[in-house]
């Protein structure tokens, strides 16, 4: 009892990335708590789902399986999740913060009336003292993301409501295998004890899903523009750049709120978080919203025509001068070194 | 079929475009730096409500926020853009809501204007991006929502048909009515504010604005242009559910962002360079 449970996502049969890096999290945290880490993975046709969970090290997994329970609608799956944590009382529990985790999350917390923290860039676990109170609280999950605007980051706890709940975005935590023979047990859910006819209101007339087409996540080389790019032609050439070095193309937030580039390849605190060898940021300013989605990339250079851009802080190499001069130069030498 | 519709607002300080004078040498926030806005989606909202409106005649569209008294100034914003009028819900012991009890108090908001088709609110606001608390608003109701929406298709039979946008594609879903829709930034853009509107409502007040005044006659010989401002008491809520006591979230810490500087190499960009830069990658295996 009180485990920690990870909402787990599917989509043909395959669970989501977002749920795997979860799990990794939650299994570090669960050895914390000393308690059991375990996944709820709601659908159809679940029979083996346990199989790509328990390598992430997950003890328990939990399945409801009916033919109407996929695709996700808020009502049925708000209802079994807040039927299983009822009897099972976990102390914490984690969703991607996806458009399924972000619908779903709210509506379970505002069932349950624990509190929920959104976005999280980091989970950990420590002690928490209310003063005014005069009481002290051990194990707390700390709930860290940034706010305004990436300004600040703050640390949230739920000291007495349960479960302590957060949503994380895709890529922030890492996926990592625990232990490829790692086995636990599943415990498959009778539906109709959560669920209603009632419930399932909202219905699906059509659905168009597509792979995502950039993989910049999973990219080894990142090349990424900013608003310094001056338009969506400009991008042209970073395009350039990450074919001829085998990588692939990322924007900040100004560059695409600018029409520059799609958001799927948004790089930051409202995008992706990568951590590849190379960071190639060209005509980036580096808001501080950015930085965090790209810190902890191996190797940094900024391309700039300002010498006091703040991205210039963090790169290890800074080059002064216009991206237009600068690409070319790195393309005709790359092709003239490779060889 | 006409429609009853609110529409969910905030006002929001621009975290968008954050200067260095934003924050306070002290590690705090200097508000004053930052101007306050109609949170963005929210405008995107609105528009679906226009549209509606406009579709089903006699329909009526009702801005609702919570906020200090100057989030009257969104109401207006509203108002001159095509919306009929809206509520202010504003009172001390809203004070340091988490999401939750800021979904309490809007939806006791909710209750109190009591007959209502379709709620629609922006998917997130961008001084907190939680997306939280429309689908917590809709629980609270006992009503279904309906999330990431990029259009409100049609509203007929007592049932809304709704595209919504997620990160790898798009579903249509029908819904019956209430429910509660948050619409994304990828929605169509707020028509702007029309000048006959804003000829109509620029005099559109608060209780509290107009305490201001010399002279409030012109308020009773046009009661269209009162804002309605609501207590916590005028929404019949229960003290322990709202602001901080409400909250079971609660802040254990801030601290300012500060990366760690790295000691760089500054470079030029000469020819020279470049080609010493890219054959050190390629000698450490950083690029192929």
């Amino acid at each position: 009892m009180n485990n920690l449970i990870v909402y787990c996502e599917i989509e043909d049969g395959i669970i989501a990335d977002v749920s795997l890096e979860l799990l990794t999290k939650g299994r570090t945290l669960a050895n914390k708590l000393n308690c059991k880490l375990a996944a709820l993975v709601i659908g159809s046709n679940l029979d083996g789902i346990e199989k790509q969970l328990y390598p992430y090290g997950a003890d328990i997994v939990y399945t409801a399986d009916d033919a109407r329970l996929y695709p996700y609608t808020s009502l049925p799956h708000t209802a079994i999740v807040c039927g299983l944590f009822r009897e099972v009382e976990p102390q914490v529990c984690l969703m991607g913060a996806t458009s399924i985790g972000r619908d779903l999350g709210p509506r379970v917390s505002s069932t349950l009336h624990s509190g929920l923290t959104a976005d999280c860039t980091s989970l950990e676990i420590g002690p928490h003292e209310d003063k005014k109170a005069g009481k002290t609280y051990e194990n707390l999950l700390y709930q860290i993301r940034p706010a305004f605007g990436g300004n600040i980051v703050a640390t949230i706890v739920n000291p007495e409501c349960r479960p302590q709940m957060a949503t994380v975005r895709e890529g922030v935590m890492k996926k990592e295998i625990y232990d490829a023979n790692h086995q636990g047990e599943v415990v498959k859910l009778d539906v109709a004890k959560y669920v209603q006819d009632t419930d399932f209101v909202v219905e699906i007339i059509d659905r168009q899903m597509e792979k995502s087409k950039a993989n910049i996540k999973g990219a080894s080389i990142v090349v990424a523009g900013g608003y310094g790019m001056g338009s969506k032609e400009g991008f042209d050439m970073l395009y350039d750049l990450a074919g001829v070095l085998g990588g692939e193309v990322g924007a900040s937030r100004a560059a695409v709120d600018a029409g520059y580039c799609e958001h799927e390849r948004q790089i930051g605190q409202t995008g992706v978080t990568v951590r590849p060898k190379l960071y190639i940021a060209c005509g980036i300013s580096g808001q501080i919203q950015h930085i965090a989605g790209m810190q902890e990339s191996s190797i940094i250079i900024s391309i700039n025509n300002d010498p006091n851009a703040p991205i210039n802080t963090i790169a290890d190499y800074v080059i002064t001068g216009n991206v237009e001069d600068i690409i070319p130069k790195l393309i005709k030498y790359y092709k003239k070194n490779s060889k | 079929m006409s429609l009853k519709i609110v529409v969910l607002a905030k006002q929001v300080p621009d975290t968008r475009n954050v200067g260095k004078d934003a924050m306070k040498e002290d590690g705090t926030i200097n508000r004053a730096a930052l101007p306050a806005i109609f949170n963005p989606e929210d405008l995107n909202a609105l528009e679906q409500a226009l549209r509606l409106k406009e579709e089903h005649p006699g329909s009526t569209v009702t801005l609702l926020t919570m906020g200090p008294p100057r989030a009257a100034e969104i109401i207006r914003e509203g108002m001159f853009r095509g919306a009929d009028g809206g509520i202010v819900l504003t009172d001390r012991a809203f004070a340091g809501a988490d999401t939750l009890a800021t979904s309490y108090a809007l939806s006791c908001a909710v209750r109190k204007i009591g007959d209502y088709d379709i709620i629609v609110g922006g998917r997130q606001a961008i001084d907190g991006d939680t997306a939280q608390v429309g689908p917590q608003i809709a629980e609270k109701l006992g009503i279904p929502q309906v999330t990431y929406a990029e259009e409100i298709i049609s509203v007929a039979d007592g049932k809304a048909t709704i595209k919504r946008r997620l990160e790898r594609g798009v579903e249509t879903v029908t819904c019956p009515l209430p429910l509660v829709v948050t619409v994304n930034g990828s929605a169509d853009e707020c028509r702007p504010r029309n000048a006959r509107r804003i000829q109509q409502y620029k005099y559109a007040k608060s209780p509290s604005e107009k305490a201001e005044l010399e002279s409030t006659a012109l308020y009773d010989a046009r009661p269209y242009l009162n804002i309605e401002e609501w207590s916590v008491n005028d929404v019949d809520a229960d003290l322990n559910q709202v602001g901080l006591a409400g909250s079971p979230t609660k802040v254990k810490g801030i601290e300012n962002v500060v990366f760690q500087a790295k000691e760089s190499k500054r470079l030029e960009g000469t020819d020279a360079e470049i080609d010493e830069l890219i054959q050190d990658l390629i000698a450490n295996h950083t690029i192929g």
